[in-house]
């Protein structure tokens, strides 16, 4: 190589080079140099501006996922169907999820005297019959689901027998034609019992059966879900070990991943919102990245969230119990909502319909959603 | 990916000197690498060196200081972006916004309002930490009115303004005080970047809704050699959430995955914003300005511009900055022992409760607020509330007779009685065989504590 192509190529690769101790004959600088430098030099600004503009240039951070969420179809025949999960990607920029997160109400079988002031007002009038009170739930408050919580079956609630939970869910049936969440009182000796009895008397319904645990029988709720056509809660205490083993074992019983919604328990904002995220956090992501046993769409039991202080204690420098019950409950609800979750049990009519709205959102592409012009925002917001 | 101990101990001197107070050069490159020790300890290095190190130990988001005193306020510095991956750093500032066309008398309250607010959970003060002045009335001289008002502020103050005659106008005034200039945008982004280099004054960006145009201008900001650098792509609400939600998100994964310099900025949010749009009450508008923020929060957002000052749309937001900014690798609990309420004797009460301090610090402010007299022993549970850590076994008989031992309450009481939480009842006889007290179930809920004890001792009077 001649000095000329050296020097060509080092330009080529930096923007400035050192010359030191060059030593040249004027000459041969004016005839052969400096058109060269001066083309190399325009080369290399142009190399620079192609340089810069590599810089500026904004690329989407899209990741790519080995693993996905399966689909849960809950409600069918002629009850309207609602699907969870699907999700390929963690964020909708990267693939808008296929489904939006929805909500589904709570309804008691009995009723339940000790519901926070700002809930019971809206329901006072059907708190007797649970058909009634899901009718207005759809009716009135847009719900997408209901679930029947089958509490007066607690032995030392009202101690109801299988057959009078069966009634009750037919009661529901009857009423609504949205697809049923059905969760029993929470005795571990006798929730599968009354799981069982109410899985027959909703046959073919596709129901959620709530829910399994490792401290109960949950072969028995494994069991009468596939005899009767339902899909199963899994509920593990905030602990991604204990979670993937419950759902193993309920694989194991025949169940599919199509067949299970997980609940990975939901603290309420302040009484452990962070463990809950933590947690949710881990599973979806271990699902996107391929792990066969937590790709299921998870659930999140948010009416735990008028259990704090916060949202019920009387407290005359807090403000009204009216405002801070519904905020609490949809904060704790939209935390989740943002860690992934895809199904929400709610109490409150306000706070359903604003987690709604936000859960819509996610289904849209990116950049597809009229805006409008916030730039002028100093100026024009109200004092 | 952040710099681990390794890293950081290619770049010392390797001496041992110990001078920066460690044993050792591997020992300071570990504080380091906790964020537990300053480089600058190390007087060994050359500034060169220490700019390499400084390079290398600088967090993913830049840090951003605004404000100057102890109330200064300390923005973005995250390397994460999972807070379980390792733990988030400097909680979301809370701003709240004062506008330029207010009465002198609106003005002044609303200022005391965000100066004076405070909420208290668990043990903590919760509280505002800035004033963001807002030029709504377009003119310089009120917003020079304004910003004179709040020359002596303890707070740190946001200057809002797109007018760069305006924002000049109040740097003149307050520019030594290192406010947040808000906002250099495209139509003044030259002007802006020179009065934040001239004052020395961190600088946000705002473009709404166009992250191609926000590294662009990022990028020419940072080579105009501006440093301090704050970010707000646009806060959108109702339908425009979603892509609110993206912007916050990608941003936050080009600066931690990427390294992507233009984004490697702190995030702001102005959920403010919503009371351009709702068309309902005030009241609606309070709780969905309050979800916002919580929306944006929980998405990354590292400052907040709000509206509203009611406690009841506060503490919500202030209770989820304070849970998503523990450390996840600490436990947060309170030191065992004896605490003592009120009047005591020897005929004094005692009640048991957990060391969780979300526990411990209900329990103290249901004692005080009822105006209690009773010794509290409190169990060192691991930092465990009392239902968790009674399935988890560490609530145990023989956890609370060591106890007792330990802090010697035999010598204190006369009476040899415990009251324990109404959750604890499945260890009350546990409890009794180790201890060989009598115990007593309480209430549930421990707000029904001071009623219970004045039950008792009304009923021991009789
Ligand atoms: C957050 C949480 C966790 C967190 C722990 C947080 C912590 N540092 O303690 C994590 C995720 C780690 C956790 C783990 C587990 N948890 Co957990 N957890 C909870 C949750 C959601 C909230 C607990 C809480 O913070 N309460 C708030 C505090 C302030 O309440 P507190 O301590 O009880 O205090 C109140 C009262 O007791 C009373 N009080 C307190 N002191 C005193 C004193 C006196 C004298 C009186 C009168 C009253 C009183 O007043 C206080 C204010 O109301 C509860 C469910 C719920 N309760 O909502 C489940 C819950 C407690 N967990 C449960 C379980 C089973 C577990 C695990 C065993 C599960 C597992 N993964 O293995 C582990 C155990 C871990 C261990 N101990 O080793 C079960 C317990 C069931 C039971 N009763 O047997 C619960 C009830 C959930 C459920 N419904 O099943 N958990
Ligand atoms: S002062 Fe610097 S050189 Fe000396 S031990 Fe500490 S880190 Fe090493």
């Amino acid at each position: 190589m001649d000095k000329m192509t050296q020097l060509l190529k080092l330009l080529e690769k930096t923007d400035s080079i050192e010359i030191n101790e060059f030593r040249m004959d004027f000459d041969e600088l004016e005839l052969q140099i400096v058109p060269a430098v001066q083309q190399a030099i325009k080369k290399s600004q142009k190399q620079r501006e192609k340089e810069m503009l590599e810089a500026i240039k904004f690329v989407p951070p899209i990741d790519s996922y080995p693993g996905e969420v399966a689909e849960v179809q809950l409600g069918a025949g002629k009850r309207k169907s609602v699907y969870l999960g699907g999700q390929k990607a963690l964020y909708r920029f990267e693939e808008p999820q296929p489904n939006p997160p929805v909500v589904t109400f709570d309804v008691f079988d009995i009723p339940m005297p000790g519901l926070p002031r700002p809930i019971r007002e809206h329901f006072e009038d059907v708190m007797e019959h649970p058909g009634e009170w899901a009718k207005k739930a759809v009716k009135e408050f847009g719900a997408n689901m209901v679930t029947i919580h089958l509490i007066g079956t607690g032995p030392k609630v009202m101690d109801k027998t299988p057959r009078e939970a069966a009634q009750d869910i037919e009661e529901v049936l009857q009423a609504v034609n949205v697809p049923l969440v059905i969760g029993a009182s929470g005795d571990p000796k006798k929730d599968p019992i009354i799981l069982e009895a109410a899985a027959q008397a909703a046959e073919d319904e596709r129901c959620l059966l709530a829910s399994a645990n490792l401290d109960l029988d949950y072969k028995r709720i494994a069991r009468a879900a596939i005899n009767h056509n339902h899909a199963v809660l899994s509920w593990s205490i905030t602990d991604v070990n204990m979670q993937k083993t419950l759902n193993r074992y309920l694989m194991k019983e025949g169940l599919n991943a199509e067949d299970i919604v997980m609940d990975p328990t939901t603290c309420a904002l302040g009484y452990g919102i962070e463990f809950s995220i933590d947690v949710t956090t881990r599973t979806r992501l271990a699902a996107l990245k391929g792990d066969k046993d937590l790709q299921m769409p998870m659930s999140s039991g948010t009416t735990n969230a008028w259990g704090s202080r916060e949202a019920w204690m009387k407290n005359e420098n807090w403000g009204p119990t009216e405002y801070r019950g519904p905020i609490w409950e949809t904060i704790t609800g939209l935390t989740m909502m943002l860690c992934g979750v895809d199904i929400f049990m709610m109490l409150h009519p306000a706070s359903v319909k604003i987690l709604t709205e936000i859960g819509n959102t996610f289904t849209k592409e990116y950049m597809t959603s009229d805006l409008p012009d916030v730039s002028e925002w100093i100026t024009q917001l109200e004092n | 990916m952040r710099a681990t101990a390794m890293d950081i101990y290619r770049l010392l001197p390797k001496t041992n000197c110990a001078k920066c107070g460690e044993a050792s050069c591997m020992a300071f490159a570990t504080k380091l690498s906790e964020k537990e020790a300053d480089v600058s300890l190390c007087t060994q290095m050359t500034d060169k060196e220490r700019d390499k190190l400084q390079e290398v130990l600088a967090p993913a988001v830049r840090e951003v200081l605004i404000g100057t005193g102890e109330n200064a306020i300390t923005i973005g510095g995250d390397e994460v972006l999972y807070r379980y991956e390792l733990t988030y750093y400097n909680p979301t500032s809370l701003v709240i916004e004062v506008s330029d066309d207010l009465s002198d008398e609106e003005f002044e309250d609303k200022v005391k309002k965000v100066d004076e607010f405070e909420f208290e959970r668990t043990g903590e003060k919760l509280k505002l930490n800035a004033i963001a002045i807002r030029n709504k009335s377009g003119s310089t001289e009120k917003f020079t009115q304004a910003v004179n008002k709040l020359k002596d502020s303890r707070l740190p103050l946001i200057l809002c303004s797109f007018d760069t005659d305006s924002m000049e106008a109040a740097l003149k005034i307050v520019g030594d005080k290192r406010p947040l200039i808000y906002a250099a945008t495209e139509n003044n982004l030259g002007t802006m970047a020179s009065l934040a280099l001239e004052y020395d004054c961190p600088l946000t960006l705002f473009v709404p809704h166009d992250l191609e145009k926000m590294k662009e201008l990022s990028w020419a900001l940072r080579s105009k050699g501006v440093k301090n650098i704050v970010l707000d792509p646009g806060t959108f609400v109702k339908g425009g959430t979603g892509d609110t939600l993206d912007e916050f998100r990608m941003i936050r994964r080009l600066a931690v995955e990427k390294k992507d310099p233009d984004f490697r900025f702190p995030i702001m949010g102005v959920p403010a914003i919503y009371w351009l749009f709702g068309k309902e009450n005030d009241v609606v508008k309070g709780i969905r300005e309050s979800i916002t923020a919580a929306k944006l929060m929980n998405s990354y957002a590292d400052i907040l511009i709000i509206h509203g000052t009611e406690m009841w749309e506060l503490i919500p937001v202030l209770t989820l900055r304070q849970s998503l900014y523990t450390d996840p690798r600490k436990p947060q609990a309170v030191d065992a022992g004896l605490y003592e309420f009120g009047k005591l004797d020897e005929n004094s009460p005692i009640i048991v409760t957990t060391n969780f301090a979300l526990t411990y610090y209900t329990v103290e402010g249901d004692l005080k607020s009822g105006k209690a007299n009773c010794y509290l022993l409190v169990v060192d549970t691991g930092g465990r509330a009392v239902d968790v850590s009674i399935a988890g076994n560490q609530f145990t008989g023989k956890a609370v007779a060591e106890l007792i031992k330990e802090v010697g309450i035999e010598d204190k009481v006369t009476h040899r009685k415990l009251i324990i939480p109404g959750l604890g009842a499945p260890v009350s006889g546990e409890i009794e065989d180790d201890t060989g007290w009598e115990v007593m179930v309480g209430p549930r809920d421990s707000s029904e504590v001071p009623d219970f004890l004045g039950k008792l001792a009304e009923e021991a009077s009789k």
